[in-house]
């Protein structure tokens, strides 16, 4: 029992980075009918978000401490970064120990930012030409932003800590009467779930209760006659692949202290986003959170000892074994709506 | 001439020179010049050339012509070197079983996936053999390591059966690769005054199995069957309405196309005789996806332009480095030889990818035809200027 409970809190981090990623895309594909092969990218450069202010506020200057000597005798070089100096020991530090959370704010106006250089700049070239040359085209700009990225931070992977009152982990096991260290859980991925959701939460709430979310429903629905009825749907099928884009984004920073950003962490999650998104149903933004996490648990149960002894190497393929399958009994996914992408 | 009508004959002789000669246009600067670098006429790069043309022109067969994007034809190359590599562990170092039995898996394997990825159309397409693909790859990375031998690759060793060769040369080290006895790595060299020309064994395999794989797909083109596939590719729902079922011959062409990949993958390791599972990776997949699209889908000679194409820049752009560059621009001021080399360095050596990636968009923005569209425009804008002008101006050369 113990054991199923942590596997299924094993999977909800990932499940929430797939879920996260898969609602950006479907997102774009439901507005703008574009399949966006550089999404990952967007989730990749959000993590770097997180590595550059931290990279900022570490920036220092060096004095020489002429009270003490390093191990060679000479005066002591000292490191005082920018932010202690300015704020003192106490917020610059604390500062510094909280980047990743800060870039949550930092992130959020840059990835907008970069959604709309894309749209207006690149995809609203690309509405009338085939799938095949949209695919093709962000294929490209994906490895375009991925190299760019190595330029300048380079091929390794870059850790980026979290808060260290975030660090630890919780005994999870111990709320619901297990054994003391049966149920482990880091507290960070617990903050990543919690903060998945309340993003989740805040994209179906702006969607549901707004009246641009209940525009953009209309336009995704039927562009043409939200269009004749003298609204400017273009203008927000843009802002929806903004902030489509600063979702991929946050899902990126808060992965950063999970998993070292590298410059091709993208490609791997856009691969099995996509695969998210087809089990999902093309265009269900419900669908796409459900599978998401449903997938998400899924890898980690494959992964348990358990089931790797009875069937060796399932973990490496549940998920595209999973996704073959739904595809081939239920082809328009878990919850796709009729006459989407069918042809 | 070999079924082929006059414009087609020419271009298959076309092909049959530049391959057969391609020792010597690849190698038209002294070996010890200043622009030796832009040579390319050695082996090694030369068979690439020639193992990626057939990969890129079995890829264009299933998506020049029907249309249908797949993401995962890497796993055939992979497949086709692994049952290469294991023919010489098993059998014997001769190159042609090896080269048939990856043909023949890749084919099978390319059966059993599209049997299932042909079941959709479109980007379900696209991500189903995605899905095939990183499956494949993953498992050989994993739990198929007995097989695959895992990340190292599989490699050949002195203790493998080989049943019809030996285990060990005489001299107590692994046999090479060979053809009835002529060894691929064989390279005779030519040196004509400041010239030297190498003209390896194995290259010029790989350059007749290429030609008469170029030939089959010249044919499979002109024929009623690629005539269907063309019709798939405009318009599949009308081909279903008059009461024809388009999967078999989709299915086919996704065999052919698989069975090509294998004969590359073969090809490969008969070159190099180990198999390892990054050659299955999607980026592998996305690479033929730009050579055929580059070279532009659809035509014949486009694939084999693309692939050349990408895999000369390739060589030569990570070769220069920023000593290279600053020799370039020596004849600058100083400040603006660094600011020249500034500009420029990243998007040579290790940033050829970037450049890469920059063109690949360039080209389905503005030429989705690919660089034969390119020189077909150029050929146009030449002959509707040709009657007015009547002076006799020297034409150039498209660039390549």
């Amino acid at each position: 029992m113990d054991a199923i409970i942590l596997q299924i809190l094993n999977g909800l981090d990932k499940g929430s980075a797939y879920a996260l990623i898969a609602l950006g895309l479907t997102l774009i594909f439901g507005t703008l009918g574009v399949v966006n092969f550089a999404h990952g990218a967007l989730f990749m450069i959000g993590a770097f978000c997180a590595v550059t202010l931290s990279k900022i506020l570490t920036l220092s200057f060096e004095t020489v401490d002429e009270t003490r000597t390093d191990f060679l005798g000479n005066p002591l070089k000292v490191k005082t970064p920018y932010v202690e100096a300015w704020f003192g020991p106490e917020t610059g530090g604390m500062l510094i120990d909280w980047a990743v959370p800060l870039a949550i704010l930092f992130s959020i106006p840059i990835m907008i930012g970069i959604g709309f250089i894309m749209e207006r700049g690149l995809i609203k070239h690309f509405y009338k030409r085939p799938h095949a040359d949209q695919i093709l085209v962000t294929f490209g700009l994906a490895i375009v932003l991925q190299e760019v990225i190595k330029y300048f931070y380079g091929a390794n992977p870059i850790p980026t800590p979290a808060p260290d009152a975030l660090t630890g982990s919780f005994d999870f096991g111990v709320l619901l009467g297990f054994d003391p260290n049966a149920v482990i859980y880091p507290y960070w991925r617990l903050v990543y779930f919690v903060f998945a959701a309340i993003v989740i939460g805040a994209v179906f709430a702006f969607l549901q209760f707004t009246t641009f979310g209940m525009v953009v429903r209309a336009g995704m629905a039927d562009r043409e006659t939200v269009g004749l009825l003298g609204i400017n749907i273009d203008r927000r099928f843009t802002i929806m692949f903004g902030i489509a884009a600063a979702v991929a984004g946050l899902a990126g920073v808060m992965y950063a202290p999970i998993n070292s950003p590298n410059y091709h962490m993208g490609m791997d999650f856009l691969v099995l986003s996509f695969v998210v998104v087809v089990v999902g149903g093309m265009g269900s933004l419900p669908g796409a959170v459900l599978a998401g996490f449903l997938l998400g648990v899924l890898e980690s149960f494959a992964s348990m000892n358990e089931i790797k002894s009875i069937i060796p190497g399932i973990d490496q393929i549940i998920i595209y074994l999973v996704a073959i399958i739904i595809l081939l009994t239920r082809p328009r996914g878990l919850m796709g709506r009729k006459g989407v992408m069918e042809d | 001439m070999l079924g082929l009508n006059k414009k087609d004959t020419t271009l298959l002789i076309i092909v049959a020179a530049l391959t057969l000669l391609a020792p010597f246009i690849l190698n038209p600067f002294p070996a010890d010049s200043a622009l030796a670098q832009f040579n390319a006429g050695y082996p090694d790069l030369m068979q690439r050339f020639v193992i990626f043309g057939i990969f890129a022109i079995g890829f264009n067969i299933l998506f020049g012509l029907t249309g249908y994007l797949s993401f995962g034809h890497a796993a055939f190359l992979g497949v086709g070197s692994y049952s290469a590599v294991w023919m010489f562990k098993l059998l014997s170092m001769n190159v042609i079983p090896a080269i048939i039995l990856s043909v023949i898996v890749a084919g099978l394997f390319a059966l059993l996936i599209g049997f299932i990825s042909l079941r959709r159309s479109g980007i379900y397409f696209s991500i189903l053999t995605l899905a095939f693909a990183q499956m494949s790859f993953n498992l050989a990375y994993s739990v198929l390591t007995p097989i695959t031998n895992g990340e190292t690759g599989l490699q050949l060793t002195l203790n493998d059966p080989r049943i019809l060769g030996v285990s060990a040369t005489a001299d107590g080290s692994i046999p090479v690769t060979n053809l009835f006895g002529i060894e691929m790595r064989g390279t005779y060299e030519m040196v004509a005054g400041p010239w030297s020309f190498q003209f390896n064994t194995g290259y010029y395999l790989c350059a007749i199995i290429m030609l008469l794989a170029f030939y089959l797909a010249v044919r499979i083109f002109r024929s009623p069957f690629g005539m269907m596939l063309r019709a798939i590719k405009s318009n599949n729902t009308r081909m279903s309405y008059t009461g024809l079922n388009a999967r078999p011959y989709a299915l086919a062409a996704f065999v052919i196309s698989g069975m090509y990949a294998g004969l590359a993958g073969g090809l490969m390791a008969s070159m190099d005789p180990l198999a390892g599972a990054e050659r299955m990776q999607w980026t592998a997949s996305g690479e033929v996806v730009l050579m055929t699209i580059l070279g532009g889908a659809g035509t014949l000679i486009g694939p084999v332009l693309g692939a050349g194409f990408i895999k000369y820049f390739e060589n030569i752009f990570s070769k220069i480095n920023d000593n290279v560059l600053h020799s370039w621009f020596s004849f600058m001021p100083d400040g603006l030889e660094d600011a020249m080399v500034a500009l420029v360095y990243p998007f040579i050596g290790k940033g050829w990818h970037l450049t890469l990636g920059i063109l690949f968009m360039l080209v389905v923005i503005f030429l989705p035809g690919g660089l034969v569209e390119g020189g077909q425009r150029i050929m146009r804008a030449f002959k509707r200027r040709k009657p007015d002008e009547t002076s006799s101006e020297t034409t150039t050369e498209p660039a390549e």
